[in-house]
């Protein structure tokens, strides 16, 4: 059990880096807190794989510290940090049965046999091995094999958080949602510190408590699923997350009203410090866009160009202006393309400017 | 792994079915053409069925080269596996010092065979060579490898093993860097020394390319001929008369083709054989 | 993190190891600088009245250069055409089950324990009547004999590292196969791909008999010329070792161009 602590850590491949870019993780501050579940989401070179490794210790970071429940860890080695770590394909001995690889972990650190042999077979029944505890591991399928990987983490005593580096890669999809009720299962029991980094927001949503987005080397939102689909802090967070993710419209101040086009919108900027020529965009989820065939006051008219049918919702594309926008509509609107209306619901309208949300609080700090 | 069943897979294969074929069939076709006459002259040949076969298997001297070659190989192998393995791994992984091994490495490789038999000659004289005389004044023991048998056989033995030691050792070495990361990862977190990491991770996943080389060193050995033969020549005597030496004896020195070609197919045939077993053990070796 | 000068069991492997190793080189080296009296006169440490005579023959001599770049041309040729015809064939044996997969596998094999000087007499006729007698290309597959197999085999062996999930991953990723092929499989089977263009350059470059029976002139290469130091008055050490030192540097030149191949090895990407 461990609370990790980054404390204005930052990476860099280049000596001397000078702008964001130079980053392939950005500065930030964070904690994760002991017995959490976290997912470190973000798409291919992003940058989470780098901060996972980070604080596993197989990369020194370039600035900041990392400290492991108060105790500054940033020199030590991965194999001093008390944690385990599941990569993106199975890691295993080969030579040896599934038994032995589970036991090696204790063995090396000169655990009594009759202690080892008590821990294996615990794990090996919480990850249901034990009908495979005598055969050797290299023939395994690729499920069981990460299981093992899995398990050899859990068979230390001392390990104090688990980092998965897309572990379900290579994983049968049939097979994938039954290791993720494993992982959660493991999760509840233990009470270990968790994460897990991943490119799958299906993945990230389902199994952790606290998402951790990240873009272009920083972290731009944290939050639970919920958050992280109602308020994306982030422009991207909104276009990331959600099938088929946000609407982002291009919007302009004009007299004093956020407005699409010609078109103002419920949004008040009043508070909000905004000059005429700020590019602004507005973001809408289509789940919250509601559908009209006749004009209400507030609802914005549109030419509707494409109606799919997805089983239960249809996926409605329309025009506005020049701009695209989709809805997510009940399957039983009769929806025709041509002239409609469409209204968007001032509290699911976000406002961004420079991809970050204007009326919302900062998103890195938990 | 589980491999896919699909006989379309013959196309990736032909052209190498072809270009091999092409090369070995023909010729074999031939040289079981010769074996099975007596060639006399130009012209002039006669049936003979398999008399060359059992005059060969009946020959002594062939026996006793058989068996020079067997022990020649075994401790060739005995001595270039082991070293080459130690020093893939004593190699460095990366950066201008491993640039630098790998171009000097690569080195006895590069000579021809003809001049590897040559500095060796000169090398082993104790008059005018750097290694004879070491040996012969510095260290105080006796060596002739032109007198000598055992000091003949002792050259050649450390002559192919400085040859060709590089050869185990490239291999290993790229085996070796094939191996992720993650692996040395894993078992540094599992606690493990540098001995497991060894036999557990690295010997493990050497397991492919220990297989080539103890089958090519193994060919290679068993055939052996230029470099001994620049060398000593066979001799003192018979001592290091390979049987490579012998059957170039026989068929070229004596211009007895249809013999020649014989014991040629006899010999090819060991070597298939033998090879043959090799390649099961191993294998089932890896299986269990 | 390591103290640099810290006692290391490798270190003095390497250290050892290289030293012995260069030391019939460097009696190579030093034979190339020497006259032939001097060589065969008495132990000399160094070259004590060095002269280039040995490399002036033969940067001058058409005979010998021109045997160079004929050696070059066909090993390079032979190089080439084994690794690309070897690679899917590796794929297809590592990949693949198929019918006679492992009789073939263990045939090709066979073609390389085929001991040269038994092929000579028939490839001699049959290069002659195919017209491919004397030529680069002639010599280029003829050595494909022994150096397809090799390569086979041990691209097989690097291609079975890679685990299977990739390829099939990357289908689900919608890749077509020609592009996951080239731009994803090839880099992962670097090593094996460095590793074997070397070796083929090697064994093909060092090959004697079967590149001196089938070439006269046109494509004559350098190993038949340096038959040429030994004559009715005996051996041209000097000649013969400065033939032997040249011949040296063209697979230096391979083995640095495939270095990083050999020594980069597996990478699985960042992410």
């Amino acid at each position: 059990m461990a609370e990790v602590l980054l404390r204005g850590l930052a990476h860099s491949y280049k000596p001397n880096p000078g702008k964001p870019a130079d980053y392939a993780v950005r500065p930030l501050e964070m904690t994760w807190e002991d017995g959490g579940a976290y997912a470190l989401l973000g798409p291919s070179g992003c940058g989470k794989t780098t901060l996972l490794n980070i604080i596993s210790g197989l990369i020194k970071p370039t600035q900041g510290n990392v400290l492991f429940d108060g105790k500054d860890v940033t020199e030590l080695p991965t194999e001093k940090r008390n944690i385990a770590q599941v990569f993106q394909f199975p890691v295993i001995y080969d030579t040896m049965t599934v038994f032995d690889n589970l036991a090696f972990p204790l063995r090396n650190r000169d655990v009594q046999p009759a202690d080892v042999g008590r821990r294996v077979q615990e794990i090996a029944e919480l990850l249901e091995l034990t009908a495979d505890l005598k055969r050797r591991a290299s023939g395994l399928s690729a499920d069981i094999k990460q299981k093992i990987s899995l398990g050899r983490g859990l068979v230390r005593s001392d390990v104090a958080a688990i980092l998965f580096d897309e572990p379900l890669t290579v994983i049968d999809p049939h097979l994938k949602l039954v290791l993720r009720s494993k992982l959660k299962q493991i999760h509840r029991q233990f009470n270990l510190t968790l994460i897990y980094v991943t490119h799958d927001q299906t993945e990230a949503l389902t199994f952790a408590d606290q998402v951790v987005v990240m873009f272009e080397g920083g972290v731009v939102q944290v939050g639970t699923p919920q958050q992280l689909f109602e308020t994306p802090a982030h422009t991207f967070v909104g276009y990331f997350i959600g099938s088929p993710g946000m609407n982002l419209l291009s919007a302009r101040l004009l007299a004093g009203r956020v407005c699409i086009g010609d078109i103002p919108l419920p949004i008040d900027p009043g508070s909000l410090h905004l000059v005429p020529g700020d590019e602004l965009v507005v973001g809408i989820r289509p789940e919250f866009v509601r559908y009209s065939a006749v004009a209400t006051p507030d609802a914005l008219p549109v030419q509707i160009v494409r109606v799919e049918d997805l089983g239960n919702y249809q996926i409605v594309t329309a025009k506005v202006g020049e701009q695209l926008v989709k809805a997510k509509i009940d399957e039983d609107a009769q929806i025709k393309t041509g002239e409609a209306w469409l209204h968007f619901p001032a509290e699911r309208l976000g406002l961004y400017l420079n991809g970050k949300a204007l009326s919302s609080a900062q998103p890195v700090v938990i | 792994m589980q491999k896919i069943q699909d006989h379309r897979a013959w196309l990736l294969v032909l052209p190498v079915v072809i270009s091999v074929a092409f090369s070995a069939i023909i010729p074999l076709i031939t040289v079981v053409n010769y074996s099975v006459q007596d060639i006399l002259g130009p012209g002039q040949r006669v049936w003979v069925a398999n008399e060359w076969f059992i005059n060969t298997m009946r020959d002594k001297d062939l026996h006793s080269a058989f068996l020079r070659n067997l022990l020649f190989s075994l401790e060739v192998l005995l001595l270039e596996i082991p070293l080459g393995i130690a020093v893939a791994l004593a190699l460095p992984a990366s950066g201008w010092k491993a640039s630098l091994c790998l171009v000097l490495i690569a080195l006895p490789l590069l000579i021809p065979w003809n001049v590897v038999g040559t500095i060796w000659q000169i090398f082993g004289r104790a008059d005018i060579g750097l290694g004879g005389y070491f040996i012969n004044n510095i260290l105080g023991i006796s060596y002739n490898y032109t007198l000598e048998a055992r000091d003949a056989w002792i050259t050649v033995v450390i002559m192919d093993v400085w040859h060709w030691t590089p050869l185990v050792a490239l291999l290993c070495y790229a085996g070796l860097r094939a191996i992720p990361d993650a692996f040395y990862q894993a078992a540094r977190i599992d606690g493990a020394k540098a001995w497991s990491i060894f036999w557990y991770i690295q010997l493990p996943k050497l397991r492919g390319v220990l297989l080539i080389a103890v089958l090519l060193r193994f060919m290679d050995s068993f055939m052996i001929y230029t470099e001994p033969f620049v060398l000593t020549g066979g001799g003192p005597g018979t001592a290091t008369t390979f049987l490579s030496i012998y059957l170039t004896n026989i068929a070229i020195g004596q211009f007895d083709l249809g013999n020649g070609a014989a014991f040629s197919l006899i010999y090819f045939l060991f070597i298939q054989i033998f090879c043959f077993l090799f390649y099961t053990v191993i294998l089932r070796a890896g299986r269990n | 993190m390591k103290n640099k000068f810290r006692f290391s069991w490798g270190g003095v492997v390497i250290v050892v190891y290289f030293f012995l190793l260069m030391l019939p080189i460097y009696w190579l080296l030093t034979m190339s600088f020497k006259t032939n009296d001097e060589i065969l006169g008495k132990l000399s440490l160094w070259p004590h009245n060095p002269t280039l005579a040995n490399y002036r023959e033969i940067f001058t001599n058409k005979a010998w250069y021109s045997g160079y770049i004929n050696s070059i041309i066909y090993t390079v040729l032979n190089t080439i055409i084994a690794v690309t015809i070897a690679l899917p064939a590796a794929y297809a044996f590592s990949r693949y089950m198929f019918m006679g997969d492992n009789h073939l596998f263990f045939w090709l094999l066979t073609n390389r324990m085929a001991p040269a000087a038994v092929f000579l007499l028939p490839f001699f006729q049959l290069y002659q009547s195919v017209g491919l007698f004397d030529t680069h290309l002639g010599v280029a597959l003829a050595h494909l004999l022994f150096n397809v197999p090799l390569a086979v085999w041990i691209l097989e062996g690097f291609i079975s590292g890679v685990p299977k999930e990739l390829d099939e991953t990357a289908a689900i990723d919608g890749y077509s196969f020609s592009r996951f092929f080239f731009w994803i499989f090839l880099p992962l089977i670097r090593g094996g791909i460095g590793v074997t263009a070397f070796f083929c350059f090697m064994f093909s470059w060092v090959e004697l008999l079967m590149a001196r029976t089938l070439t006269t002139v046109n494509a004559k290469p350098i190993s038949a010329t340096m038959t040429r130091t030994v004559s009715a008055s005996g051996i041209d050490w000097g000649l013969l070792a400065a033939a032997g030192v040249l011949t040296i540097v063209p697979g230096v030149l391979v083995i640095y161009f495939v270095r990083n191949y050999i020594a980069k090895g597996f990478a699985l990407g960042r992410v």
